[in-house]
């Protein structure tokens, strides 16, 4: 391979921002997100515990099914002592709750703050609106299925469902972190112009980069 | 003593500051549940956090200073620490104490906040801005009392070094600058409760309305070494304290003068988490004015107390 072939699948490698202005574009990372090796076996296992027991959930409500989240943040169900923590920025959050039915105003959020969490993340999707739609499956500004826009670790069926259930997700979870399941955040880079176009199918105002680094 | 020596002395001192200091904040999660009526955390939650956040596979960088922010807060940190006698004739924690170590302390205390504040200021988020300057507002009111409180020492005992400080309140519990100088404790144990940044004084961080302040967009090892340093430094400021006001550690065994200086900062950093857990947070100028009005006043009759009676 010459140097302009790789330097034709460098520029084919970059993101378009079709999204941006040109003087925006200049502000933004054009780079794609890459699949992340596993480092040794015995230290991924160590990390993966660590991950498991220190689960931070990103402050952001994106349905009514959030409400179920200050009982359960609360002295009733206390989740703290699971080593659960609200934490109130992407950056620093690895679970990611949506609370419920997605509208398509939320999703281009929840699409943006999924993107700019700090790999290995995690998402739990509450309530039936997140499999199939729920009560609103016909409604013309609600997501059927949350999955088709960012890949989710563990469903909490019910509508809604109790903060018990939503313990036995974390739970769940858990058991799937360290058992080394848990890939969402590599699935993503994989198929990541599939998922990119089914969010852009329904985003019309998109005016973000491609991918929020 | 050889220099291989004092470097394994000082790595030693260091991990076993940085271990009291994290477990310290496990302690205080555990009190703040159980005065909100729940079980809390397990107290090694701090530890899981630090390697989940080291072990995180990706970490975004915003610039070069942005790099360097928690590097220098936890310079800051370890500078602070690094000068203090922790224990009161131990070879092994005296770190690097010298003639007016006590001034350098206090610089070091400002220095992580300020490579933290142009580290954060590139980081670009609105909130960041917004936390830096309530941070540097409000730790320059409450370094005006600590200030005075420590010139009133000065005073008392002639000397800027907190070794001789310590060794001066030794023999007797009356001897401790909190029973010969009550005023200048008083306004420094005021000014700690800013320092902790517990409740009423906890606009910095405010994870509710300003969502924590500076490190917003730290992450990764980023947020990990920030939350190192926070048990590094909570540990050294504590020490300070002990240091300075209640007659330092002092024991032929070094492990019982460990125990006691366990359970005299335990004690110390207790009066600011029973104030935080009891009181609601102050606005930002009503912080400060509180730092510049009784603190401050108490602080200057500390040191009339000491000249002049």
């Amino acid at each position: 391979m010459d140097k302009k072939d790789m330097k034709n699948i460098e520029k084919e490698m970059k993101l378009a921002n079709e999204g941006l202005s040109e003087k925006e574009r200049t502000l933004f990372s054009d780079a794609r997100p890459t699949p992340v090796r596993p480092l040794n076996k015995y230290v991924e296992k160590f990390l993966n515990w660590a991950r498991a027991e220190s689960l931070w959930i990103l402050g952001y409500g994106t349905g009514c099914g959030a409400i179920e989240l200050r009982p359960l943040m609360t002295s009733r169900y206390d989740m703290f002592r699971y080593g659960i923590a609200p934490r109130p920025s992407p950056r620093q959050s690895s679970v990611f709750i949506i609370g419920g039915y997605a509208s398509l105003k939320t999703i281009k959020r929840i699409v943006r703050s999924y993107e700019q969490m700090q790999g290995p993340k995690f998402v739990i999707a509450l309530g039936s609106c997140t499999i199939n739609g729920g009560m609103y499956y016909d409604s013309y500004y609600t997501i059927n299925r949350i999955n088709y826009y960012i890949p989710v670790d563990i469903y909490v069926a019910g509508c809604m469902p109790r903060p018990e259930s939503l313990i036995a997700g974390f739970n769940k979870l858990k058991e799937n972190i360290k058992a080394g399941k848990c890939d969402g955040m590599n699935k993503y880079a994989k198929n990541f112009d599939w998922y990119k176009a089914n969010q852009k199918k329904i985003i019309k105002d998109w005016n973000m980069p491609d991918y929020n680094w | 003593m050889s220099i291989t020596t004092k470097a394994l002395y000082v790595i030693i001192s260091v991990i076993v500051a940085t271990i009291y200091g994290l477990a310290l904040n496990g302690v205080v999660r555990k009190i703040y549940a159980r005065v909100h009526g729940r079980f809390g955390p397990p107290v090694w939650q701090p530890f899981i956090d630090i390697i989940k956040t080291h072990g995180n596979n990706v970490a975004i960088s915003h610039g070069i200073m942005y790099y360097l922010g928690p590097v220098f807060r936890l310079a800051g940190g370890l500078g602070t620490y690094l000068f203090i006698p922790v224990i009161f004739g131990s070879v092994v924690f005296s770190n690097f104490s010298l003639a007016g170590d006590l001034l350098l302390v206090m610089y070091f205390i400002f220095f992580g906040q300020l490579g933290m504040a142009l580290g954060a200021g590139e980081g670009g988020h609105p909130y960041s801005p917004i936390g830096i300057a309530r941070g540097l507002a409000q730790m320059t009111t409450f370094e005006v009392p600590f200030a005075l409180s420590v010139i009133a020492l000065a005073i008392q005992y002639n000397t800027l070094n907190i070794t001789t400080i310590v060794a001066a309140q030794q023999g007797s519990i009356l001897n401790w600058t909190l029973f010969t100088n009550p005023l200048a404790v008083v306004a420094a144990m005021i000014s700690l409760l800013g320092m902790n940044m517990h409740s009423p004084f906890s606009i910095v961080l405010a994870p509710q309305e300003i969502p924590i302040g500076p490190p917003i967009e730290m992450n990764s090892s980023f947020l990990a070494t920030l939350q190192t340093n926070r048990g590094l430094f909570g540990a050294a400021k504590l020490v300070l304290f002990m240091n300075l006001y209640f007659g330092g550690a002092a024991h032929a065994n070094i492990f019982v003068a460990l125990l006691i200086m366990i359970l005299k900062t335990f004690i110390i950093y207790m009066f600011s988490v029973f104030v935080g857990a009891a009181y609601p947070r102050f606005r930002p100028e009503q912080s400060m004015r509180f730092f510049l009005k009784w603190p401050t006043l108490i602080g200057i009759a500390s040191i009339l107390f000491v000249a002049y009676f």
